[in-house]
């Protein structure tokens, strides 16, 4: 059988955001895209089960096919069997994204699990595993820090507010959003980036998955940067004295206490 | 039929803040609500919506206690059906988070997740989410489909109760198909609010030296009613759960006032604090990167500062 992993490649998290002068999006020119921090976990929880069901492991992503390609290829490199790139603008929404990754798990079938990250850093969307689970007709859980696996189920914990967990039980096929902490991806050996030269990546279209019309039903438009802060307030003196201070303002002057 | 749904949240039995926001927000916006909850007290939570400017409100209470993704999508469906509301609302919560992107593929929409603001512009729904933990936001427009928004809480003004009652209708909850069950729930270590929900929010960096000082920032946490944060560097080094870390691979904050105690300000950390309406820097570097994001700085030792604060603010708050 099939484990996917759907995989999205963001800028890195050193990258200092740019807007375009006329606020339709960010400045692309001196990024530095990397696979998304969540989808590291995702890939690694599926080559670890593959130890178990041996499993073919196939990566997935939907974007602008030139540069995504390097995000899968690094995906092989950790272990991953096959890639598939589904060419499509970086302005598709999570809908879109949602029913592109669906409908390419369908053709490809034999699925017995989907894992994709709890949230991708750039849209922070949180939306598209749960989409794809409903485009697959199948179970889904999210922000999942901890997975036992045994024949047809699944056993998860899921993250919820306060430190709490959710303890799910999910019949397979289903889909699951991977958080911090399931596993501690490995990284790319060399070797590893050797042999994902060789294994096969394959190209598809919206056209393909049978998708003509790829208009979008949410847009993001007049991007800002947030407010420039007033400058810093430095407070002087002893420990007392600052400490005093510090009080006075949060409470007189920012009236936040 | 009604203009704006809103998905209504509570805890021991009374709305919480965050759904009075929505609330709020649609009445003062002269939109015709309608609400709906599902739990154990969730016919209490409809008869509240009214209240804050729902005429009608949708109750269901499942068999079974707890969240059922399965359940809760396709009563959520129901009910958003029902109310015959272009625009739907809820609080960015793990469970809204969780059910709505599902309702939102049923129901042949999109979705807008974890968003800080919400206006209408000529008839049209603008929201505005942050994008890139935070380094820029974009306003949200929504071309076709369900206009569905989770908001962020401590966005939005609330109004007071006016003592009305929303009309319940209850809805009979579906059988769980047993493809996915919840098996139990284990509570946290903390009953404080979420760093999510927090107002005041307290964070500790490797500056704390080592995990057992984070009793330190406890403490002051106590004094300030505040949820205890962290960087992620001292998540890596063991001392406290991923649970607590903030920044752009941890959670996303906006309280009124957040502390970072020996945090650097790393650009991931300040990614995801930066919408903190007021920002306090302790740091012994006077050149560590966080006084440029800080609105207020002392450069010093902790240790130092953690008794005279805990004093001060004793003093202030009783
Ligand atoms: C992909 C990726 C994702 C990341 N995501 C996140 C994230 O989500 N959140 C996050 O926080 N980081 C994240 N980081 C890590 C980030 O780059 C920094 O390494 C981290 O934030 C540093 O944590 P820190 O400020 O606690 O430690 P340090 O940078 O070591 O800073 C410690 C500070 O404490 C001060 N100090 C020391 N002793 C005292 C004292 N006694 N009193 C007062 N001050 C003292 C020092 O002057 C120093 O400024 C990420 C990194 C990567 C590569």
């Amino acid at each position: 059988m099939k484990t996917f992993v759907c995989i999205k490649q963001v800028p890195d998290t050193e990258t200092k955001i740019q807007i375009k002068g006329d606020k339709s999006g960010i400045e692309e020119g001196s990024i530095k895209w990397v696979m998304n921090p969540y989808d590291e976990f995702a890939v690694e929880e599926a080559l670890k089960l593959k130890t178990t069901t041996s499993d073919t492991v196939v990566v997935l992503s939907a974007g602008p096919k030139s540069r995504v390609v390097d995000s899968l290829r690094t995906a092989l490199a950790m272990g991953a069997d096959e890639a598939v790139v589904i060419d499509a603008p970086e302005t598709i929404d999570c809908y879109l994204a949602a029913k592109l990754l669906a409908e390419t798990i369908k053709k490809e079938g034999d699925v017995r699990m989907v894992f994709t990250g709890k949230l991708a850093i750039d849209g922070n969307g949180s939306s598209v595993g749960q989409m794809v689970a409903e485009f697959l007709e199948v179970p889904h859980a999210g922000v999942v820090s901890k997975l036992d696996f045994t024949e047809g189920q699944v056993v998860v914990e899921r993250d919820v507010e306060g430190g709490a967990k959710e303890v799910f039980q999910l019949k397979t096929p289903c889909v699951i959003s991977a958080n911090k902490g399931l596993n501690t991806p490995r990284y790319a050996s060399l070797p590893g980036i050797m042999k994902a030269k060789k294994k096969p990546l394959k190209e598809l279209t919206a056209a393909d998955l049978g998708l003509n019309d790829l208009m979008p039903k949410m847009k993001f438009k007049n991007f800002e940067l947030p407010p420039e802060k007033p400058p810093v307030k430095m407070i002087e003196g002893s420990p007392q004295e600052q400490a005093h201070k510090l009080v006075d303002l949060l409470m007189n002057e920012a009236k936040v206490l | 039929m009604s203009q704006v749904f809103v998905f209504l949240e509570g805890k021991d039995g009374t709305l919480k803040k965050g759904s009075v926001e929505l609330l709020t927000w649609a009445k003062t916006n002269g939109l015709e609500t309608s609400a709906g909850a599902i739990g154990a007290d969730a016919a209490g939570l409809a008869k509240q919506a009214g209240a804050f400017g729902a005429k009608v409100a949708f109750a269901s209470t499942p068999s079974a206690e707890g969240y059922n993704p399965e359940v809760y999508v396709s009563l959520l469906k129901e009910m958003i059906s029902a109310s015959g509301a272009q625009i739907v609302l809820a609080n960015a919560s793990a469970l809204a988070k969780d059910a709505f992107p599902r309702v939102a593929a049923r129901m042949d929409s999109s979705v807008a997740s974890d968003c800080t603001g919400l206006k209408m512009d000529g008839g049209k729904l603008i929201a505005l989410k942050p994008l890139y933990s935070g380094k820029c936001t974009a306003e949200v427009e929504f071309e076709s489909g369900l206009n569905i928004v989770l908001m962020r809480s401590n966005q939005l003004p609330v109004m007071d109760a006016d003592g009305s009652e929303a009309d319940v209708k209850t809805i009979d909850a579906p059988q769980a198909s047993g493809n996915v069950t919840l098996e139990k729930t284990v509570q946290g270590a903390s009953n404080k609010p979420d760093l999510t929900e927090a107002n005041v929010i307290i964070s500790g960096g490797r500056g704390m030296g080592e995990a057992k000082n984070f009793e330190i920032l406890e403490d002051l946490a106590g004094t300030l009613g505040a949820t205890v944060g962290a960087s992620r560097a001292v998540v890596d080094a063991g001392w406290v759960p991923h649970g607590m870390q903030v920044g752009q691979t941890g959670k996303t904050v906006s309280p009124s006032l957040y502390i970072a105690c020996g945090i650097s300000g790393a650009i991931q950390h300040m990614a995801g604090m930066s919408g903190s309406k007021v920002i306090v820097a302790i740091n012994k570097d006077a050149d560590a990167p966080i006084f440029q994001k800080a609105s207020y700085g002392i450069v010093g030792d902790i240790f130092e500062l953690a008794g005279p604060l805990k004093e001060e603010l004793s003093k202030a708050l009783n």
